[in-house]
């Protein structure tokens, strides 16, 4: 008796175990949406941040801001931050959540894009008191397809050729205004031993960089959007023209780009193994101290004479307010903040690759290669984003990615190439 | 064990003075038991078929759609599969690993695993050093493996080309995409053999020893004693491998994936699901639909194998 009594308080127990690993599970779902309802709306000053800048000297400088702001107005902000990578990968789930009431966003087609499927709050309101602070360019890039503002810019940072003085001196090198030029520099760095131009493109994306610069110094600045939005089929001879481009110039590309990553291509620069390197002006985070100071850069040189250099490839990150954000006014006035010069001057205090977006930004604070980085901007006569924030961004990463990494593999069939890109791009835009 | 209790509780219960409430009891019990064992395996039911083939159906569901996550669903037929098939370029390149990852675990990595399993079971010095070191890699998560192949691999920084004195000409193990997936599937092999020489090795050593001196009375040589006598006594482990390695090669993910998010040579159809649904303009009817091919692909090994333990359990 004993014994089938003591088996039957084990049985009980091991119910209870179960049902204890059980419930939690089946709580877990509730408990995610009951959260919601929970710290909401009658605090105003409370709001809640979703941050992708997860690098250690972007957090500090984002926390560093929003504890500044914190201090004067009496709010209380907290900052949710999650893998750069990861963030982008899960926005979509993420906004249709639970989530943050304001969260860091990417100006372009991929603000466009959650604008249009009613992921975010218009904060027009918020331009009525920051429009002064920014210039036709970034109003635009701040707009939805509704002719809303959805966005409000913090800073961007310009593509363009990276060289270190030093070598460049040392070698009596000067800078190319043209392609023809840019080809004679190529041969000569050639000689000497170096890696012209330096490329990775194991990420996958940089190498987007080079063909939006080929395309736009080609075909001009509106035939890239359009090409970007899927306005031009990819076969288009002028597509064809701009890839039969970048053919000639591969050998001067160093070699070897799908097994390396941007750090890498970049420590080859400030090695002085390779000549010069087509990159966003973060490039230099690889970059300390004196070798910070040898580090300077020049515009993509002109491929057509009637388009010119004046097209610019500057990225904007900045911020937006989701729909179901349960405290969008005090998002707004968070977002008012980070758009004055004093919190962008904080920010980029920390940040030496970026440029603030607010015009009258204080620039005394900037290193050389900002000021020259806001003196390129800000000559620029149209900024456009990034192949993948001017596309749609399922045809970037799951498209162009694999097709530039095949053309860099081995350029000889274009026509292949540029056959299959367009098949794909019309499944994806078309649905 | 679901019947012990009553076969216990039985002679316990007979030899009570009160006959009469024998039986009352013995039901009582039973109804109890059968609660017991009502919610014991609802709950595991009820889980799986809420997590698995809930999500399946949804899976099959969500692959005839266009569905993105974020506008309605709308039905598009067969679009989906046409596409991969026809335009979707790094399909049948993701095929053909899955495939040559599935040959070359079967055909190199469970070999060596069984040779490796041989020689340590005739207890040779240091066996346990070399059965320690054999399975390491099976312990190190596939992630991991990812990251020590980089350090090996790198074109300019790795330690391969140090090693074959290739510093100026370097080869690029990882960004060349005739060459990475070999040097991917020797990583894979490198952990695949440790593991598949555990379960032979656990095998082996449930092998009756007298079949083998039976065998070496008759005249056999240790090859006929191996492939005559022991090899088919290993049956069970054997498919036990077999379908391991199916299962490793049609999930093989995060090696690649940590090397360069599977693409430029190391696409598998896992990664392509992935890749597609994971994303910020999800395509979740498109990687959905890949998705059912590779459960399609997958269910004809698991049907085979279930085919197999049934007649065993047969016979």
């Amino acid at each position: 008796m004993a014994y089938t009594v003591s088996r039957r308080a084990l049985l009980k127990g091991t119910l209870l175990g179960a049902g204890a690993l059980a419930v939690p599970a089946a709580l877990a779902a509730a408990c995610g949406s009951s959260d919601k309802s929970g710290g909401g709306g009658t605090v105003n000053k409370s709001v809640t941040f979703g941050s992708n800048y997860s690098d250690d000297v972007p957090k500090k400088a984002f926390a560093d801001t929003l504890a500044a702001f914190d201090q004067s107005k009496g709010f209380t902000t907290k900052i949710n931050t999650v893998d750069h990578n990861s963030f982008q990968e899960n926005i979509t789930r993420y906004l249709q959540g639970n989530p943050d009431d304001a969260f860091n966003w990417f100006a372009g087609f991929r603000m466009r894009f959650f604008a249009a499927q009613g992921l975010a709050t218009p904060i027009d309101d918020v331009w009525d008191s920051i429009g002064a602070n920014y210039s036709d360019a970034f109003k635009i890039a701040s707009t939805g397809d509704d002719g809303k503002k959805y966005f409000v810019p913090f800073y961007n940072y310009p593509w363009a050729l990276f060289y270190r003085k030093s070598l460049w001196q040392a070698k009596g090198y000067q800078v190319p205004k043209t392609i023809d030029e840019l080809r004679t520099l190529g041969a000569t760095m050639k000689a000497d031993g170096l890696s012209p131009i330096g490329f990775a493109d194991k990420d996958g994306w940089p190498a987007m960089g080079t063909f939006d610069q080929l395309n736009m110094r080609m075909n001009g600045y509106d035939f890239h959007i359009q090409l970007m939005a899927y306005k031009h089929s990819w076969t288009d001879p002028k597509v064809k023209a701009v890839f039969d481009l970048w053919k000639g110039l591969m050998p001067l590309h160093q070699a070897g780009a799908n097994g390396r990553t941007w750090q890498e291509a970049a420590q080859d620069l400030g090695a002085k193994k390779s000549g010069m390197y087509l990159l966003g002006s973060f490039v230099s985070q690889q970059f300390k101290g004196a070798d910070l100071d040898d580090l300077d850069f020049f515009a993509f040189p002109e491929v057509d004479s009637t388009i010119g250099t004046g097209a610019v490839e500057a990225p904007i990150d900045g911020f937006m307010v989701s729909k179901k954000a349960k405290n969008p006014d005090g998002a707004k006035e968070v977002l008012k903040y980070l758009a004055t010069a004093q919190a962008q001057n904080t920010y980029l205090k920390t940040d030496p690759g970026d440029v603030a977006a607010n015009t009258q930004a204080d620039a005394s604070g900037y290193n050389a290669l900002q000021k020259k980085a806001a003196a390129f901007i800000g000559g620029a006569k149209q900024i456009s984003q990034f192949l993948d924030r001017d596309a749609n961004p399922t045809f970037a990463s799951t498209v162009m990615i694999p097709a530039l990494q095949k053309f860099i593999n081995d350029s000889s069939d274009i026509d292949g190439l540029l056959k299959s890109i367009d098949s794909q791009a019309k499944s994806i835009y078309t649905t | 064990m679901t019947s012990s209790p009553l076969t216990a509780a039985a002679p316990a219960t007979s030899t009570s003075p009160v006959g009469g409430r024998r039986r009352r009891r013995l039901r009582r019990f039973t109804r109890r038991d059968v609660g017991v064992l009502a919610v014991l395996l609802g709950i595991p039911v009820a889980l799986d078929l809420a997590l698995i083939w809930a999500t399946t159906i949804a899976s099959i569901g969500l692959s005839f759609t266009s569905y993105n996550g974020v506008t309605a669903i709308k039905w598009v037929g067969w679009r989906n599969y046409d596409q991969i098939f026809t335009i979707y370029e790094p399909f049948w390149r993701a095929v053909r690993n899955n495939l040559l990852w599935l040959g070359t675990l079967g055909l190199i990595a469970t070999p060596l695993g069984l040779f490796l399993a041989y020689l340590l079971d005739k207890n040779i010095r240091l066996t346990r050093v070399y059965q320690s070191l054999f399975y390491m890699p099976v312990v190190l998560s596939l992630a991991v493996v990812g990251f020590i192949a980089q350090l090996v691999y790198s074109r300019d920084h790795g330690a391969l080309n140090v090693l074959l004195g290739r510093a100026d000409h370097p080869t690029d193990w990882l960004g060349d995409p005739n060459i990475n997936i070999w040097a991917v599937l020797v990583a894979a092999i490198w952990r695949h053999t440790g593991y598949v020489m555990v379960l032979y090795l656990a095998g082996l050593k449930a092998v009756d020893p007298a079949l083998k001196e039976a065998a070496v009375i008759d005249g056999a040589n240790e090859r006929q004693v191996f492939f005559q006598v022991i090899f088919p006594t290993l049956r069970p482990i054997n498919i036990i491998v077999l379908v391991i390695t199916v299962i490793e090669a049609l999930r093989a993910f995060d090696i690649v994936y940590a090397i360069n998010s599977g693409r430029n040579g190391l696409e598998l159809l896992s990664v392509l699901v992935t890749q597609n649904i994971v994303g910020e303009a999800s395509r979740i009817g498109f990687g959905s639909a890949i998705a059912v091919i590779l459960l399609t692909t997958s269910t004809g090994f698991v049907i085979a194998y279930l085919t197999q333990i049934v007649r065993e359990d047969r016979s």
